[in-house]
């Protein structure tokens, strides 16, 4: 379009060398450029988490039942959430660790909120592939660090639910929380 | 888009050259796939896996329409509604285990395809742009499959849309959003399939649109051979109809008995059970499997455990597995041979038997638990497959030192009688 001969003899071109042709050619593709993208937003936008997918409501939990050894399973914006009291041998064998040999460095401490460090609480989604790891369960397969084994590829998880052995790249996620009394606390 | 000596399409009736003139549809269909399209006279039933593909994209979109007007995309009751139509709907059982069953029949012949392809070097100029094509539409099928797999809400409908999509979260940076966005959520919900359903019902007719392009590309060269020699006269070839229409047909009874043996006598054969409990976010499958279909690049997937410098395992496995098909599109130019046809490649031909075997062992490992010795097998397999394109293949063309070609498809087809080239020339096309 606009690599048309400029010099063409019919009287089009203004003082400043461009063509009037050119101008509206260009101007007029690029708006229409602009609109089209300006569609293509709203198109692509739809299919992201609509409102009430977003505004799922937090989640409160009862922490009174669980014993130290003993873990839940709930859920939170619909996917599972593990909530673990640790025994004062599974807080020490997580704290034993160097982190710094970790694949994901991370201390108890960091994962687990001032003066309670036997809460660990964390999503029940494998971070390899998004499986629910084994371990929340009684008499589940803890895999060979005791804290959770994912099934699906093989993926281990230590007392703090950090990654230590097979394909999972990170730590289990620990979301928000907040405690709202000594027994409950209240994710997201 | 044919060769000078093909046969004109003439209409006799009135009618039917008023039509010819306003819209010649006739004309297009005769040129395509009637007497006016002369193929090559020695086609094998290798040639038969095109139109069985095609079959079975028809057998699937016929008993897919017909699902769809039972089924109900919600995530309350698309595990029901897909019961309802295996119990209550007349005949629902069939169209649902046929379309389960055409989707893996349908994967059978296009692998068959795509072997036909690698054997023959049917991928070489001048024939690229169809194996291009080719490849376009098996991602497009690898799609449909994999959403259509969603749609009955069961254990492995669920745990594979996780899994699959999860593949996405392994790109750095944009990968969660990416991952979000497809799902619509945080996790498969509601969103998600519906939006699966409403793809993995346009798909197929993209495909459908993707095979008429492929055909067009492929009808302009016209069709490779077993000889791999190119058509010289009229004595290579013979109409399309009635031979290869015959020969088709042919190979369409086969295919619709082995379909049929397997949709009324072990419907199930292929299927997982756990996809008959219904999707349970809150539990995982002991073991989750994709459809047999996708095994030897969930093996890919697999095969990569530990990070490699700053690259973490699960982007490598990620990469690899879409590299293995990305690969192929590179294909004609990796393998620089002159030579089109496996039977004068001797030493070509050896590793393609290799290759088959190679796939067949990531089959197997895709299928089977991710422990060793999978893990093991997987990672070799998947190391030999990447070295089968990037360096033997290329060294082969290099150094293979090609048996003699016969002079022309005739001369071939003589040989193979016992008659000499010498009686030829005067023998018309049968
Ligand atoms: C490229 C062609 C197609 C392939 C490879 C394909 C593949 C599949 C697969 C693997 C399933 C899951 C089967 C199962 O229940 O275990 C499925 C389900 C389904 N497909 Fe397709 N499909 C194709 C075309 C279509 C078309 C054209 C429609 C029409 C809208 C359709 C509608 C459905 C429906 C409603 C289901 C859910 C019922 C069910 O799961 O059995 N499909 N498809
Ligand atoms: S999803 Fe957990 S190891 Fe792959």
């Amino acid at each position: 379009m606009a690599s048309v001969e400029h010099t063409d003899g019919t009287g089009l071109t203004g003082e400043d060398g461009v063509r009037r042709r050119d101008f509206i050619n260009i101007a007029a593709v690029s708006f229409a450029g602009v609109g089209g993208v300006a569609v293509v937003l709203p198109l692509i936008d739809q299919m992201n988490p609509s409102a009430d997918v977003l505004a799922l409501a937090s989640t409160e939990v009862d922490l009174s039942a669980i014993q130290p050894g003993q873990a839940i399973k709930t859920t939170f914006r619909s996917q599972p959430l593990f909530v673990r009291q640790l025994t004062p041998k599974e807080i020490a064998e997580a704290d034993k660790v160097d982190p710094s040999t970790l694949r994901d460095p991370q201390t108890l401490e960091e994962r687990t909120v001032d003066g309670k460090k036997q809460w660990l609480i964390t999503m029940g989604v494998c971070t390899h592939l998004g499986c629910v790891p084994l371990g929340a369960g009684e008499g589940e397969n803890r895999g060979e660090y005791g804290g959770y084994f994912c099934p699906c590829h093989g993926s281990s998880y230590d007392t703090a639910a950090r990654i230590r052995k097979g394909p999972a790249p990170k730590n289990l996620e620990v979301p928000k929380f907040s405690f709202t009394s000594d027994t409950a606390i209240l994710v997201g | 888009m044919s060769f000078p000596w093909a046969e004109q399409y003439t209409p006799k009736h009135p009618l039917m050259q008023w039509v010819d003139e306003k819209l010649p549809v006739p004309r297009l269909v005769y040129n395509a796939v009637g007497a006016g399209y002369p193929v090559p006279r020695n086609l094998n039933y290798f040639w038969n896996f095109g139109v069985l593909a095609g079959l079975a994209l028809m057998i699937q979109i016929v008993t897919g329409i017909i699902m769809a007007m039972h089924y109900g995309a919600n995530d309350l009751v698309a595990f029901s509604t897909v019961e309802h139509t295996m119990r209550d709907v007349n005949a629902g059982w069939l169209m649902r285990y046929a379309h389960a069953n055409g989707a893996s029949f349908f994967f059978i012949v296009v692998y068959l395809h795509i072997f036909r392809g690698l054997y023959f070097g049917s991928y070489k100029a001048p024939r690229e742009m169809v194996w291009l094509l080719g490849l376009v539409i098996f991602l497009l099928m690898m799609a449909t499959a994999f959403m259509g797999y969603v749609l009955p809400w069961g254990q492995m409908s669920y745990w594979g849309a996780k899994v699959i999509t999860g593949l996405f979260g392994a790109i750095p940076v944009v990968g969660e959003p990416i991952q979000t966005w497809l799902l619509g959520g945080f996790a498969p919900g509601n969103a998600s399939l519906n939006r699966f359903f409403s793809l993995h019902f346009l798909l197929p007719f993209v495909i459908a649109g993707v095979i008429i392009l492929h055909i067009w590309a492929l009808h302009i060269p016209g069709s490779s051979n077993p000889t791999g020699v190119e058509v010289k006269g009229p004595q290579d070839t013979v109409p399309f109809h009635p031979y290869y229409t015959a020969k088709d047909g042919f190979g369409a009874g086969i295919f619709l008995i082995a379909f049929s043996i397997l949709l009324f006598f072990a419907p199930n054969f292929l299927g997982h059970p756990d996809n008959y409990i219904e999707a349970n976010p809150l539990s995982t499958p002991a073991h989750i499997v994709p459809e047999w279909y996708f095994w030897p690049f969930y093996a890919i997937l697999r095969a990569f455990t530990v990070d490699f410098f700053f690259i973490p395992a699960k982007l490598l496995g990620v990469l690899a597995m879409f590299a293995s098909i990305l690969l192929l599109f590179f294909l004609p130019w990796l393998d620089t041979s002159p030579v089109r046809s496996g039977r004068y490649r001797p030493t070509f031909r050896k590793f393609w038997w290799i290759l088959l075997a190679d796939v067949a062992v990531l089959g197997y490992c895709g299928g089977a638990p991710a422990a060793e010795p999978f893990v093991m097998i997987s990672q070799v397999a998947a190391a030999y497959y990447f070295a089968h394109f990037l360096i033997i293949l290329p060294l082969i063309s290099r150094f293979e030192k090609p048996l003699p070609l016969p002079g022309s498809i005739t001369e071939a087809v003589l040989a193979k009688y016992g008659k000499t080239d010498g009686e030829t020339v005067a023998v018309p096309a049968e």
